[in-house]
């Protein structure tokens, strides 16, 4: 079953013939997505690799091709106006893979998002991927396998890590959500795991966090109440000094709140395997995971 | 990105936010210009300008102690301020270094009758502007969250509709404000919230806000950090940036679009992804070593990218072995361990590398790094990489 993006999923995506835009959609395309429109304003009537029409508009795409997943590779001053674009064409699922979009623009996205139809994923994230099926953003395809196990990370790279390590065991992915590292986000720890928790094809999680907010502890309270399925986690920046921001701009221990300690100590109060070290998510996920 | 206070008070002064009349020297030529501004009567507070706090409390290392002093003369000011300009300040916040004091900055004593506190950032748990008051100011707001919770008051702002009047009014009666100080105290909540949103402020803190005997109220301290995502559209706040009260590497790194911190260890690493990059410096540390440094080369590591890393790795004198840790996505590993291995031989690097790629093309990439004939071992897994840092780091 997987959770949110499949092989009927039909994709826009938005800034598809800007640097970023163009090299990710070959690959994604590649990889066998459904790439069914793009959008740069201006260039409507324009054709990608000879196959995927460009529209002005992501309501063109919509009304002419049934987009129904939005992928953004916008540069930060209108990232947050194509996120905001996608909404009112009621895209179901947007993307957005742009790093730097200013704090405050995606206050205001946040709030439109309440009153809308509208999931998001990201900012400042990897994208999404079913293996076998889907694969929406920058991560390298090949690492992943079809699977049982879903993934949830705040951090690009960290998550191959974890994807590799189930791969190599011979395991595999239900599907990988790259939630991004900024500190206002459309999708949280929380809201992946309720996915997961009702997917059928979702047999264990894995959630990869790190300093900064409280999502991770959020999640570990609903995994203590509402969650069967077994769950490892890894949480990076143990080691990170207080104030300042690493790398992510949602990576920081603000007045002693957002410490890696707090949140291992809510993950395995709620009963969840946490790996000690970045090599051993997988190992951390088969001690409580018996596939 | 941090501002200094007096930097903060002009811009405050600019957005209609009321704050005592301030001016600076950068020189001691400038001292008397800056001091003449003040009535040679009044009481004057000289202040040292440094980005971090404490300043009161601290000591220069000529041995002067104290950031900030209340003087009633302008000899005296004079004095204070002689003592503080281009000498070095060490506060609770500084470590034990210090800062470089550039500027000294003058303001009029203001008699105080309250002291309150007053703060607008952005709610990480509800996504929104929070306006945060407290009849508690002067002190250690976070002091207060603990013992007195309740006299912190907290308010949520819609971020499409911005700060309402009631919500200011909100703020001024939490103070126990009345009369003209409540007008006063509205104008300036509002005000301030204005700045907080138009300027994409990460943080403002008026520490302390205060009453004066005669009813007005001023904003008497000015702390503002500034979202370094939104910089980009706010070409006038860049220019306040002062390079000097940030770490060399850092700023060198920035320049590359390297995100470099600094630490105070000695294995360095060199990682692509801000996640992984924080796990490699986690994993350095379980193993017994100490990180040098956070450093994501992000999707660009190619030569020139790892060539600029590299020169900024060993500019740091401590650093005695490097890790360079990179999942090769879009990447290929052979790709980059040619940049590697390219860099290391044109900076003639004679500190140890521990090089650990994985992804595709890894085992064209190890042959490459292992044909190099340098001081090059590859690892396979961040583990292995990480223990064999450690040990070469210890040598």
């Amino acid at each position: 079953m997987s959770v949110l993006v499949n092989k009927d999923t039909r994709l826009v995506v938005q800034g598809i013939t800007g640097s970023a835009g163009s090299f990710h959609t070959i690959q994604c395309m590649e990889y066998g997505t459904n790439v069914v429109a793009g959008v740069t304003p201006g260039k409507g009537g324009q054709k990608f690799q000879d196959s995927v029409p460009v529209f002005d508009t992501v309501q063109d795409a919509v009304d002419k091709e049934g987009a129904n997943v939005a992928a953004i590779y916008v540069p930060p001053p209108f990232a947050a106006d194509s996120i905001l674009e996608a909404i009112d064409a009621e895209i179901p699922l947007v993307i957005a893979i742009t790093e730097g979009i200013p704090v405050k623009d995606m206050a205001e996205v946040k709030a439109r998002l309440a009153n809308s139809n509208t999931r998001l994923i990201g900012p400042n994230c990897p994208g999404i991927i079913t293996p076998g099926e889907c694969k929406i953003g920058i991560m390298p395809g090949y690492i992943h396998k079809p699977g049982k196990v879903g993934i949830v990370s705040r951090s690009g790279t960290l998550t191959y890590e974890a994807v590799w390590q189930i791969t190599s065991a011979g395991h595999g992915q239900s599907t990988c959500i790259g939630i991004g590292g900024d500190p206002i986000n459309g999708t949280s720890h929380l809201d992946a795991v309720q996915l997961f928790n009702e997917d059928p094809q979702t047999e264990a999680i894995i959630l990869i966090g790190e300093i900064g907010g409280t999502a991770e502890e959020e999640a570990a309270a609903f995994i203590k109440e509402y969650v069967d399925k077994p769950c490892a986690a890894f949480i990076a920046g143990r080691t990170a000094p207080p104030g300042r921001r690493m790398g992510h701009a949602g990576a920081i221990v603000s007045g002693g709140k957002g410490t890696a300690e707090a949140k291992v100590e809510a993950l395995l109060d709620a009963g969840i395997s946490v790996a000690e070290t970045p090599s051993h998510m997988a190992e951390a996920l088969f001690k409580v995971w018996n596939p | 990105m941090n501002i200094h206070e007096y930097q903060a008070k002009q811009l405050f002064e600019s957005a209609g936010v009321s704050v005592p009349k301030g001016t600076v020297a950068q020189t001691k030529e400038q001292i008397e210009t800056a001091l003449s501004s003040f009535p040679s009567d009044q009481s004057v507070v000289v202040k040292a300008q440094i980005h971090a706090g404490g300043r009161g409390k601290g000591t220069f290392t000529n041995g002067f102690k104290g950031g900030v002093h209340v003087v009633s003369s302008r000899t005296e000011a004079i004095s204070k301020a002689e003592n503080m300009l281009g000498n070095v300040l060490v506060t609770k916040q500084t470590g034990e270094e210090g800062k470089e004091v550039g500027t000294v900055y003058f303001t009029e004593a203001s008699d105080i009758d309250k002291e309150f506190y007053l703060a607008i950032l952005m709610d990480r748990a509800t996504s929104k502007p929070v306006v945060i008051a407290s009849t508690e100011g002067g002190v250690d707001i976070e002091e207060v969250a603990e013992t007195n919770p309740e006299k912190i008051t907290k308010i949520l702002i819609d971020p499409a509709l911005g700060i309402r009047p009631y919500q200011s009014r909100q703020v001024a009666f939490s103070l126990g404000l009345s009369g003209d100080s409540f007008k006063q105290c509205v104008k300036l909540v509002s005000k301030l919230y204005d700045f907080f949103w138009n300027k994409d402020c990460s943080q403002v803190e008026v520490n302390p806000l205060v009453l004066t005997p005669t009813g007005d109220v001023l904003a008497l301290d000015a702390k503002v950090n500034f979202d370094s995502n939104a910089l980009f559209r706010h070409p006038d706040v860049v220019e306040l940036r002062d390079l000097s009260e940030e770490d060399p590497k850092e700023v060198e790194a920035s320049k590359y679009d390297l995100n470099y911190i600094a630490l105070d260890g000695n294995v360095a690493c060199m990682v692509n992804g801000a996640g992984l990059a924080m796990a490699t410096m986690d994993i350095i540390k379980h193993y017994g070593g100490s990180p040098a440094n956070f450093l994501d080369v992000g999707g660009g590591a190619n030569e020139e990218q790892v060539e600029n890393a590299f020169r900024i790795l060993v500019s740091d004198d401590a650093v005695k072995a490097i890790l360079v840790n990179i999942f090769g996505g879009i990447m290929k590993c052979d790709v980059i361990a040619t940049g590697i291995v390219n860099a290391a031989r044109k900076l003639e690097m004679k500190v140890p590398l521990v090089v650990r790629l994985e992804g595709t093309n890894v085992e064209q990439g190890k042959k490459i790094l292992a044909d190099s004939g340098l001081a090059l071992e590859p690892a396979d897994s961040l583990a292995e990489a990480a223990q064999k840092i450690v040990q070469l780091a210890g040598q």
